[in-house]
């Protein structure tokens, strides 16, 4: 059992640690959630790109440095440490691009991966619909058979960013006979400035725009921009969310950089006398190890060849409870600025409360976990 | 990387997983409270010749360690079995003594590898207790840098745990080294003692969770089982993502133990916080689930429902383990 890393990871971290120090903007962007932040934060990701950091997992071909998970790991490490800018291509990146990997044709992924790598084309998530959430299998948008392709009709929504993004990928009804509601499903990619495509930006919580929900109407999509087989896109999507991905959504980096900035705002502003509040700054340092710690082993499973599955369910109710605590102890500590809207550590709590929603939310995962991790029976009452 | 368990390791804790099954530890735990020691150690001298206890000791003084994975492999064990007995102090007292060196390292460390001696251990800073020392064949007390032998257990005063006693040693004995080294060594068996400590409450807590886990599913009311009510499952969840979330501390703390590295005191107190956390909300999760039997001495669950919190305080409560990882 140990913890040392190849010179090979070494190696990357050593590069990354001097690329990042060159080129982090001195001064954090405007929030990726604005119209000018958005474009701040693409014009970063071509800078990214250029010193090919924007997807160090990929393979080199498409933009990427072939790095394993420990690589991606340690990468992810200096590059929050470095106080980088988020990323806006996190869903394309994170989400689409691992799914063409394993289920995309050698013609999509030269297609749509370099792009998506340089920030050309930024993509945004269509999976939820108003009557479809947590159950999302019960999604009603479809695509119909039409020459050379399909047309798709319906409505999407709670799609992060997509009031600013060029396309999107979901998944859509193309058997509506079919025996189960997962049956007949089909993961498609489409343009958002398509004809029959309305984008209609929903304020979040905070009042930032760049949420929304999309209104299709009879939208041409050709077959090249089918992933895998018609009718297996719940398939598909599901095996993009399971493994890897639950090791990708939240990289350890970003929370022991989280961690490091509340401990050094404690020492600035703490009063060591109130050891309520030391106790919760411990309890995000200790979180941030664990979570660290707790990767490092998932990872370690992934690379002697063991399937993760449902496991990463226990990681994103860690991860998203962890977030909005070390948020909470962080406004704790800034006393009347807490209430201030524009400091990284409100906009980190804003952003921070949506995670026991999105990606499954955490009563989906603990039912998850109580079901095929404890064995306990099913049935949600 | 590689933080996983090697084969032999996994090897090891099934070993000591079957052996403590087949000793069937409930009925060793009524003895042990009732002050028979008798089952109590003849179950030590198995776990020694399984190799328990020479895996502090280092084998300059016949030994195998210290190998701190495999010290915290068998302490998961034991606390899933609730082993009765002073096991981190006995465990403690082989870094201690041969940190200390001379001749007491020499006379004692020998016994606590081969399983010949139970030793109970009591280090300024942490307490004025040291547990079961009436069933140990020494109990050592620092103070400053001196390390003694204390004359005798001294008054005994019930634990929580009715298979835990706590006694505060009598004062004085015999000086068994003393200078810097002492303080040092001190240091470092507080370090271990909660380090194993950590480990028995997150086997303590396992245990815990599977009976629990087990119940829920044959338990039924309003005609089903409750273990398939929401308001259950989301707790048990959560149980195991606290345990889950302490283990890779726990195995974290012991690759910096192996390697020597300054945070590694930090990285123990961090372990033991969330451990002892973690073991202590299974308690709370197994007694509310398990309802009104789980408030009586009916179950052997009474074993392990009262063992979490003590273990969640000993050797560094919550708070100074807290305060600890923000020392750095």
């Amino acid at each position: 059992m140990d913890l040392a890393h190849t010179a090979r990871t070494e190696a990357l971290r050593s590069e990354a640690r001097g690329w990042l120090r060159e080129h982090v903007p001195a001064r954090p962007l405007p929030s990726l959630e604005t119209e000018e932040g958005f474009a701040a934060h693409r014009k970063w990701e071509a800078l990214l790109h250029t010193g090919r950091w924007s997807a160090v997992s990929w393979p080199e071909e498409y933009g990427g440095r072939g790095a394993d998970l420990f690589g991606w790991l340690a990468f992810e490490e200096e590059y929050w440490a470095a106080g980088a800018p988020g990323r806006v291509s996190q869903n394309g990146i994170s989400l689409l691009a691992p799914t063409l990997l394993a289920h995309g044709t050698a013609e999509q992924r030269a297609r749509v991966l370099p792009p998506m790598a340089s920030g050309e084309e930024i993509w945004a998530q269509a999976w939820s619909e108003p009557e479809a959430g947590s159950d999302l299998a019960a999604l009603r948008s479809r695509a119909v058979r039409t020459d050379g392709g399909w047309l798709l009709s319906g409505q999407k929504t709670w799609s992060s960013r997509a009031a600013f993004a060029d396309r999107a990928f979901g998944i859509f009804r193309t058997d509506p006979g079919a025996s189960k509601p997962h049956h007949g499903l089909t993961y498609l990619m489409f343009g958002l400035s398509e004809p029959g495509v309305t984008v209609r930006p929903i304020g979040r919580l905070d009042g930032k725009p760049a949420f929304a929900e999309i209104f299709l109407d009879e939208v041409f999509v050709p077959d090249g921009d089918v992933i895998g087989e018609p009718g297996q896109g719940w398939r598909i999507a599901m095996s993009a969310t399971g493994d890897e991905r639950g090791l990708t959504l939240r990289s350890p980096g970003r929370f022991l950089a989280a961690a490091d900035r509340l401990k050094d705002l404690w020492r600035r502003t703490g009063d060591p006398a109130d050891t309520a509040l030391r106790d919760r700054v411990a309890d995000a340092v200790i979180g941030a190890r664990a979570y660290q710690l707790f990767t490092a082993a998932s990872a370690s499973r992934f690379a002697a060849g063991a399937s993760l599955g449902p496991e990463s369910s226990l990681n994103k109710v860690f991860w998203s409870g962890y977030d909005i605590a070390l948020h909470e102890t962080a406004l704790d500590l800034l006393g009347p600025d807490a209430e201030l809207a524009d400091t990284a550590w409100a906009e980190g709590y804003v952003f921070a409360l949506a995670g026991p929603v999105y990606a499954g939310t955490n009563e989906i995962q603990r039912d998850i976990i109580a079901e095929r991790l404890l064995g306990l029976p099913k049935g949600r009452h | 990387m590689r933080f996983l368990l090697d084969d032999e390791q996994r090897e090891f804790a099934r070993s000591l997983d079957a052996m403590l099954t087949a000793a069937g530890t409930p009925s060793v735990l009524r003895a042990w409270a009732a002050g028979d020691r008798g089952p109590g150690r003849a179950l030590w001298g198995r776990l020694a010749d399984a190799g328990v206890f020479a895996l502090a000791v280092p084998e300059a003084y016949g030994g195998l360690g210290p190998l701190p994975v495999e010290l915290a492999v068998a302490c998961v064990e034991l606390g899933r079995h609730a082993v009765p007995g002073p096991v981190a102090e006995t465990l403690a007292a082989g870094v201690l003594l041969s940190g200390a060196g001379g001749p007491a390292a020499e006379e004692w460390l020998p016994r606590i590898a081969s399983g010949g001696a139970v030793v109970s251990l009591r280090l300024a800073g942490h307490g004025p207790y040291a547990l079961d020392a009436d069933a140990a064949d020494a109990v050592f007390t620092v103070d400053g840098d001196e390390l003694r032998i204390a004359p005798g257990p001294g008054e005994p005063s019930a634990s929580a745990d009715p298979a835990r006693r706590l006694f505060r040693p009598e004062a004085g004995g015999a000086v068994a080294a003393a200078g810097p080294g002492v303080r040092g060594a001190a240091r470092a068996a507080g370090d271990l003692a909660g380090f194993a400590t950590a480990a028995l409450a997150l086997g303590c807590g396992e245990e815990l969770l599977r009976a629990t886990v087990a119940y829920v599913k044959q338990r039924t009311q309003f005609g089903v089982p409750v273990g398939s009510f929401q308001a259950v499952k989301h707790r048990l969840a959560d149980t195991l993502i606290g345990l889950e979330f302490a283990r890779p501390l726990l195995y974290g703390a012991a690759v910096e133990l192996a390697g020597g590295t300054a945070g590694a005191g930090a990285a123990v107190a961090a372990a033991k916080a969330a451990a002892g956390e973690a073991a202590y909300a299974a308690a709370r999760t197994a007694l509310q689930s398990h309802g009104a039997v789980g408030y009586t001495e009916e179950l052997d669950l009474a074993w392990w429902l009262r063992r979490a919190r003590p273990l969640r305080d000993a050797w560094g409560t919550p708070s100074a383990c807290r305060a600890r990882v923000l020392a750095g």
